[in-house]
């Protein structure tokens, strides 16, 4: 195993966590301010997959269809919130994963009503479809390195929009007390409406991104969904944080493993069995990590309580 | 006579009549379908273990159906092949006999039960309901990247395996092997939901800091209620891959784990009959909206969020009422 590779293999981690992040600071905000668990989240970052696809085949810009992208993973989470979820902030936790469980249903069987089953395609645009040469002669993708970019960007603004913003304020003080702040004067349905619709976007976005690398297809979303929760579980639920350190981790974990873990058994045993249990252990491997996080701190690297 | 009591005694009396009626009118599919309903069901009292009396919101049962699956898959695989299942400390063979492959699918699920469930257990709410989705897919990527029983693709079993005195593969014969289980299961839920146990496990559900004052231990309660209700899971598990004589690791899937939980929810949760009713609902609105679209999810979708949203109870608790909730 060279060194190039191993950078190579380290930058797509840090690519995948990155996307990562960007859908688990949705659900971690989510729940952190409003207190709900959203299986739909995977469909916000469907939505934009496919919105994006669609308006990028239709006028040929790949920029349009990421800003078509964001509005149209934000309207669906707007909508979402208004007509179905606003019912579930009272409720428990079964409701909510229920009511979100179904709300899933209707947007993977309504999105393959209307786009058929087979996979879109969204193309890289053309001035970043080839490599860059890093320093040390490393060439990488361009476009992949400009989604760590973007997210990275991203981040840093989220963390501005919390700390800095009158609407940041607004976040943190409704993760801390929601009858306070509405007494104080904020339209609380107004802000849960808004902090859904942000999350919905930045969801809406990644799926947008990630979808030029892999294929745009009903069901993209469920599996983000799901490292998405092990980054939250392993992060602390309501830490930004949390979320940027646990989608990091996870995306080193699972590309370094799926790399690594085959080569290190192939160390002492056969090449075809080395293969197959490496790639075994190394789908695992996310799980084990959330298991030893558990272990050590039950509510995540930055969570409270 | 309370009105679920009726309630349940007409459900319990609903899918033998309906495989009945079938095998009267020579409709070898129907009675399919009932024994489909029966399986879904066990599964359904399995979960509604852990989730009715617990109040435990696993939405990782699909880890259990499949491990009970496999169970099956793997023994019957090596028993058609006549490969011994390992030979080194000592000899396994793969069975074809229904007891012996109940029986490892029950230890199986179990003990996969335990560990999942002491790690997820250590935590509560949104952590737990996020842990055990995890472990499910966990357990769904371990299956597709294992090549040794057919990866992605899954592992065909050619002939139903058999059960001592019994023809499985007469539908009827094979839906009354089903029901029976059914039987046995929701007679062992409701005897566990009145002992002790049961009452005490209710208990730590509706206020734990009280159950641990006379001195239980919530977190041991509620992980034996999670291996029980896993080991009724992954006996289900075994008898869906037999009736399908197919496994494979959609069995896994998180949309497995969903879906068992929707049969508890239709039918009402910490109903002992939910599950029959949310199954047998399940399987008659698959097959009848199935057969008017291909998109039939869109409507259970939005059943289900009319379910949650309006007619919080499910099923039993809309036609019983409230007043007779189980507690």
């Amino acid at each position: 195993m060279t060194t190039i590779l191993l950078i190579e293999q380290i930058l797509n981690g840090l690519q995948s966590g990155i996307m990562l992040f960007l859908m688990a600071a949705g659900l971690t905000l989510i729940f952190g301010v409003m207190g709900l668990i959203n299986l739909a989240h995977g469909s916000l970052y469907m939505v934009g997959a496919f919105a994006a696809a669609a308006v990028a085949a239709a006028t040929g810009s790949f920029a349009l269809g990421l800003v078509a992208a964001l509005i149209a993973a934000a309207a669906a989470g707007a909508l979402i919130e208004l007509v179905v979820i606003r019912r579930l902030y009272d409720r428990d936790h079964l409701d909510q994963v229920l009511a979100t469980f179904a709300l899933i249903l209707v947007f993977s069987e309504g999105t393959r009503w209307l786009f058929g089953s087979f996979p879109l395609y969204l193309d890289v645009p053309a001035a970043l479809s080839g490599p860059v040469t890093l320093p040390g002669g490393i060439l990488y993708p361009a476009y992949r390195l400009l989604i760590i970019g973007v997210g990275l960007l991203i981040a840093v603004g989220l963390f501005a929009l919390i700390a800095r913003t009158r609407i940041g304020i607004q976040i943190r003080a409704g993760e801390a007390d929601r009858e306070m702040i509405a007494a104080l004067g904020v339209d609380i349905s107004k802000l849960y409406t808004l902090v859904f619709a942000l999350g919905a976007a930045l969801a809406g976005l990644a799926g947008a991104m990630v979808g030029a690398i892999q294929s745009v297809q009903v069901g993209m979303g469920e599996p983000v969904l799901i490292l998405a929760f092990v980054v939250i579980v392993i992060g602390g639920i309501g830490s930004i944080k949390g979320a940027l350190v646990g989608a990091l981790l996870v995306g080193l974990t699972d590309t370094l493993g799926g790399v690594l873990l085959p080569l290190g058994f192939g160390a002492f045993m056969d090449q075809s069995a080395a293969t197959s249990i490496g790639s075994a252990l190394a789908s695992m491997s996310i799980y084990i990590l959330m298991a030893g996080v558990l272990l050590f701190k039950p509510t995540g690297l930055f969570g409270e309580g | 006579m309370r009105r679920e009591a009726i309630l349940n005694i007409v459900l319990f009396l609903l899918l033998p009549v309906t495989a009945g009626a079938a095998l009267l009118l020579d409709e070898p599919f129907i009675i399919t379908l009932a024994t489909k309903a029966a399986i879904l069901a066990l599964a359904g009292v399995g979960l509604n273990i852990a989730l009715g009396l617990g109040g435990l919101v696993s939405l990782g049962h699909a880890a259990f159906f499949g491990l009970g699956g496999y169970a099956m898959g793997i023994l019957a695989a090596h028993a058609q092949s006549y490969t011994p299942l390992m030979e080194t400390p000592f000899l396994i063979e793969g069975t074809k006999s229904m007891p012996v492959i109940w029986l490892v699918a029950i230890v199986v699920a179990g003990l996969a039960a335990l560990a999942i469930g002491a790690l997820s257990l250590r935590t509560s709410g949104v952590y737990f309901i996020m842990i055990t989705l995890a472990f499910g897919q966990m357990l769904y990527y371990f299956a597709i990247s294992w090549p040794a029983y057919g990866g992605e693709d899954g592992l065909s079993i050619y002939v139903r395996n058999g059960f001592p005195g019994l023809n499985t593969l007469d539908p009827i014969q094979f839906f009354a092997i089903a029901f029976v289980v059914l039987a046995l299961a929701l007679l062992l839920a409701g005897r566990l939901a009145r002992s002790a146990f049961g009452l005490a496990l209710s208990a730590a559900r509706q206020n734990a800091e009280r159950v641990e004052t006379v001195g239980l231990a919530p977190y041991r309660l509620r992980l034996v209620a999670f291996v029980i209700s896993g080991a009724i899971t992954g006996l289900a598990g075994a008898l869906f891959a037999d009736l399908n004589r197919f496994v494979s690791p959609v069995m896994f899937s998180w949309q497995t784990s969903g879906e068992i939980m929707v049969f508890v929810i239709l039918g009402g949760v910490g109903r002992l009959y939910g599950p029959v009713a949310g199954a047998a609902l399940f399987i008659l609105l698959e097959h009848v909206l199935g057969g008017l679209s291909e998109y039939w999810h869109v409507y259970l979708g939005l059943l289900l969020l009319m379910v949650v949203l309006f007619a919080r109870g499910g099923l039993i608790g809309t036609v019983a009422g409230r007043e007779v909730a189980h507690d």
